[in-house]
C-alpha cells in the first residue's frame, strides 16, 4: 500500500460514510481537531497532534524511552501480587478481564517501572498504562509504586510517577482503597530519604489515584490539557445539576487553582524534568550547546492554551 | 424509627404489640402475658434476621437514619467535656467533619469524625456527612494539634464519600484527601479508627489510616458505593445488591482480608435499636485498642502503622 493510498483512503471512506471514525489501524482521528493523523507520524511525534497540539495517550514504554537520557533505561521487576483476591464477578469475571488485559498488553498490570537517568540525575520512573483497565490502581499498581520507591531509596535516585488512571480498581474492593495509604507511605519513604518525588499528571488522572500519591509530590507537573480531578464530571453534574465551567478539571485549571506547579507539553517534559531534578539534586547546570536533555522538537502549529 | 424492608416481620409484630398496649389503656385487660410472648417473638425474629444479613441488607443498616452518628457518640457518653474546634485556617469551617478536644475515659484526646445529621436541618448543615476540602484540612489541623501535644486521636468514620462538586474540585478535593491520609500516617500519637456506619471510599480513608481500625458489626467499608459500582460495571444501579456482595464490604469479609482489626458486635437488631448500648461497646473497644498501642514509642508506633498498611493484601479470603 502506497503512502498515497494511505492518505486518500480515509477521505474516500469519509465521503461514502463508511466507518468514519475507525479508518484502519494506520490512521487515527485526533480527538482535539478531528484531523486524520497518519499513525506512524503521530508516534514519531510522541502522540502529539501536529495540527492542533492535542496530546493523545502515549504507550508507557514509549514514554519511558522519551524521558530517560538517550532513551536508555532498565526495566524494574515488580513482585507478583495475588490475582483477583475477592473472586470478583460482575457480568464478567475479574480474573478473565485481568487475563485479557495482561494478554493484550503483555504486561502484568497497568504500570511499568524503569530506572536510568534524567538530565544526568539517577531516576526511577513509574508510568501508568491507561490502556490496561483504565490504568486503575489495585494491588499490582500499588506494589509497583512501593517497589519503585524502595528502588529509588536504595539507589539514591529520584522518583517520578506519571499517573494516567480512572482511579481505584473497584474489582479489588477495599484492597484497592488501601493502595491510597500504601502509595503515600511509599512516596514518603522517598521524601524522607531526601530524594525528589515528582508527579507528572497525564490524561486522565482521577479518583483514588489523584487523591493519594499523585497529590503529595514535591513538585506537580501536568501535561497540557490533561483531565485531572477527584470526582468524575458526570457525578458532579448529577449532584449539582449545573453545567461545569469551561476548562474544568483540566491541567491549566488545576494550575490556576494552585494544585499544579507547571503545565508542560509532552516535548518539553524531558528537559523540564531534567532541569528540576538537577536543581533539587544540586547538580551543575548542563552545557547549553549539548546534552541529551535539551528541549525536543516543538509540535508544528501548537499553541499553548491559557 | 425508620423501618427497613427486610424487617417487615418484626415491624408487623411491633405494630401488634403497640395495638395491644393501646387496647389495654381502656380497661383492666391482662395483656402482659400476650405482650411478653410477642416480644420474645420479636427477639427471635431479630436474631434470625440480623444473624445472617446479606451485604445489601448491611448497606441499608449501615445507612439507617436512626443509627447513632458521630455526634451521638461524642455527646452520648463516649467523650467527656467535648470542646469542638472549627475551621481549616485557610478557607472555611466544614461541619461535615466534626472535631475537637475532649476526654476519653478521663484521658485528653482529639476526636474527629464525619457527621451526617439527624433531620433535614442538621443534614443540610452537615452536608450529609460529605466533606469538602476544608473539612479534610480541618481534620489535618486537628491531627497535627494532637501530635504536638501528644494526645491520642479517635476518629469515627461515617460518610457516603467526599462531596463531589465544582467548588470542592476547585479547592483541591483530591489534595485535601491525599494530605489527610498522609497526616494520619505521620502523626506520632495513637490513632484509633472506628467505622460506625458507612466507610465510603476516599472520604473515609482520609480519616482511617490508623493504628487500629475497628468496625461495627453491620457497618460497611468500600472503595465505591454499591450503586456507583453497579452503574459502572453492570451499567445500571439496579444491580446494587450484586455489587454489594461482590465488593466484600462487610466487616466480616474485611476482617478476613486484614483490612480491619476488630469487629465490634452490635446490640440485637442493630445499633439503631440500642444506641446507648452501642456507644458503650464502642468505648470499650477503643479503650482496648488504645491500650494495645500505648506501650509503643513514637518511632515504633509509626513503623508499625506503616508496616500494617504496606502489608495489606497478603491475607486472602478463606
Ligand atoms: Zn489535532
Amino acid at each position: 500500500m502506497s503512502w498515497l493510498t494511505n492518505l486518500v483512503r480515509p477521505k474516500i471512506r469519509g465521503l461514502v460514510g463508511e466507518k468514519k471514525d475507525m479508518p484502519d489501524n494506520l490512521w487515527e482521528k485526533c480527538p482535539g481537531c478531528s484531523a486524520m493523523l497518519f499513525k506512524r507520524e503521530l508516534e514519531d511525534n510522541l502522540n502529539v497532534c501536529r495540527a492542533c497540539g492535542h496530546h493523545l495517550k502515549l504507550d508507557p514504554v514509549k514514554r519511558l524511552g522519551s524521558l530517560f537520557d538517550g532513551g536508555a533505561y532498565r526495566l524494574v521487576e515488580v513482585p507478583k501480587v495475588p490475582q483477583d483476591p475477592l473472586k470478583f464477578r460482575d457480568q464478567k469475571r475479574y480474573a478473565d478481564r485481568l487475563k485479557d488485559a495482561q494478554n493484550k498488553s503483555k504486561r502484568q498490570d497497568a504500570i511499568v517501572v524503569g530506572e536510568g537517568s534524567v538530565g544526568g540525575v539517577k531516576t526511577v520512573i513509574a508510568v501508568f498504562d491507561f490502556g490496561f483497565m483504565g490504568g486503575s490502581m489495585g494491588m499490582g499498581v500499588g506494589e509497583a509504586i512501593v517497589t519503585a520507591a524502595r528502588r529509588a531509596v536504595a539507589s539514591k535516585s529520584a522518583l517520578v510517577v506519571l499517573p494516567a488512571s480512572g482511579g481505584a480498581r473497584m474489582q479489588e474492593g477495599a484492597l484497592s482503597l488501601m493502595q491510597m495509604p500504601r502509595t503515600i507511605i511509599a512516596a514518603n519513604q522517598v521524601k524522607t530519604a531526601g530524594l525528589p518525588f515528582i508527579v507528572v499528571l497525564t490524561d486522565p488522572t482521577t479518583g483514588g489515584v489523584t487523591a493519594s500519591f499523585a497529590m503529595v509530590g514535591d513538585i506537580h507537573i501536568a501535561e497540557r490539557g490533561a483531565q485531572i480531578g477527584f470526582a468524575g464530571a458526570r457525578v458532579i453534574e448529577s449532584t449539582i445539576r449545573e453545567t461545569l465551567p469551561p476548562g474544568f478539571q483540566r491541567a491549566e485549571y488545576l494550575r490556576d487553582h494552585g494544585m499544579i506547579d507547571i503545565v508542560v507539553t509532552r516535548h518539553e517534559l524531558p528537559e523540564t524534568l531534567g532541569r528540576i531534578l538537577r536543581f533539587l539534586r544540586k547538580e551543575k547546570a548542563p552545557r547549553r550547546d549539548q546534552g541529551p536533555f535539551l528541549t525536543g522538537p516543538v509540535p508544528h502549529g501548537a499553541k499553548a492554551k491559557g | 424509627m425508620q423501618s427497613l424492608d427486610f424487617e417487615k416481620p418484626v415491624t408487623d409484630l411491633e405494630a401488634k404489640i403497640e395495638e395491644l398496649r393501646h387496647l389495654s389503656d381502656g380497661g383492666p385487660m391482662n395483656i402482659a402475658g400476650e405482650i411478653g410472648k410477642l416480644q420474645d417473638k420479636v427477639k427471635r425474629q431479630l436474631q434470625a434476621l440480623y444473624g445472617k444479613l446479606t451485604p445489601a441488607q448491611k448497606v441499608q443498616v449501615a445507612r439507617h437514619a436512626d443509627r447513632p452518628h458521630c455526634l451521638d457518640y461524642i455527646q452520648g457518653g463516649l467523650i467527656e467535656d467535648f470542646t469542638p474546634l472549627a475551621g481549616d485556617r485557610a478557607f472555611a469551617e466544614d461541619q461535615a467533619i466534626i472535631g475537637g478536644l475532649g476526654r476519653f475515659r478521663g484521658q485528653p484526646c482529639v476526636v474527629i469524625g464525619q457527621e451526617r445529621g439527624n433531620d433535614t436541618e442538621s443534614r443540610i448543615r452537615h452536608n450529609f456527612g460529605m466533606a469538602k476540602p476544608e473539612g479534610y484540612r480541618k481534620a489535618q489541623r486537628l491531627m497535627h494539634l494532637a501530635d504536638r501535644f501528644g494526645l491520642p486521636i479517635v476518629t469515627l468514620v461515617d460518610t457516603a464519600g467526599a462531596f463531589p462538586g465544582v467548588e470542592a474540585e476547585a479547592r483541591g478535593q483530591a489534595e485535601a484527601i491525599a494530605r489527610s491520609v498522609e497526616v494520619c500516617l505521620q502523626v506520632g500519637v495513637p490513632l484509633i479508627v472506628t467505622i460506625i456506619g458507612e466507610g465510603g471510599s476516599g472520604g473515609a480513608i482520609a480519616l482511617a489510616a490508623g493504628d487500629r481500625v475497628l468496625m461495627l458489626e453491620h457497618a460497611i467499608y468500600s472503595v465505591i458505593s454499591p450503586e456507583g459500582c453497579a452503574s459502572i460495571l453492570w451499567r445500571s444501579a439496579s444491580h446494587a445488591a450484586e455489587a454489594a456482595a461482590a465488593l466484600r464490604l462487610t466487616a466480616q469479609d474485611l476482617l478476613q482480608l486484614g483490612i480491619i482489626d476488630r469487629i465490634i458486635p452490635e446490640p440485637l437488631g442493630g445499633a439503631q435499636r440500642a444506641p446507648q448500648d452501642m456507644i458503650a461497646r464502642v468505648g470499650d473497644a477503643i479503650a482496648s485498642a488504645l491500650n494495645d498501642v500505648s506501650g509503643l514509642d513514637k518511632k515504633a508506633l509509626l513503623a508499625a502503622r506503616h508496616e500494617k498498611f504496606l502489608g495489606m493484601g497478603k491475607k486472602g479470603l478463606a
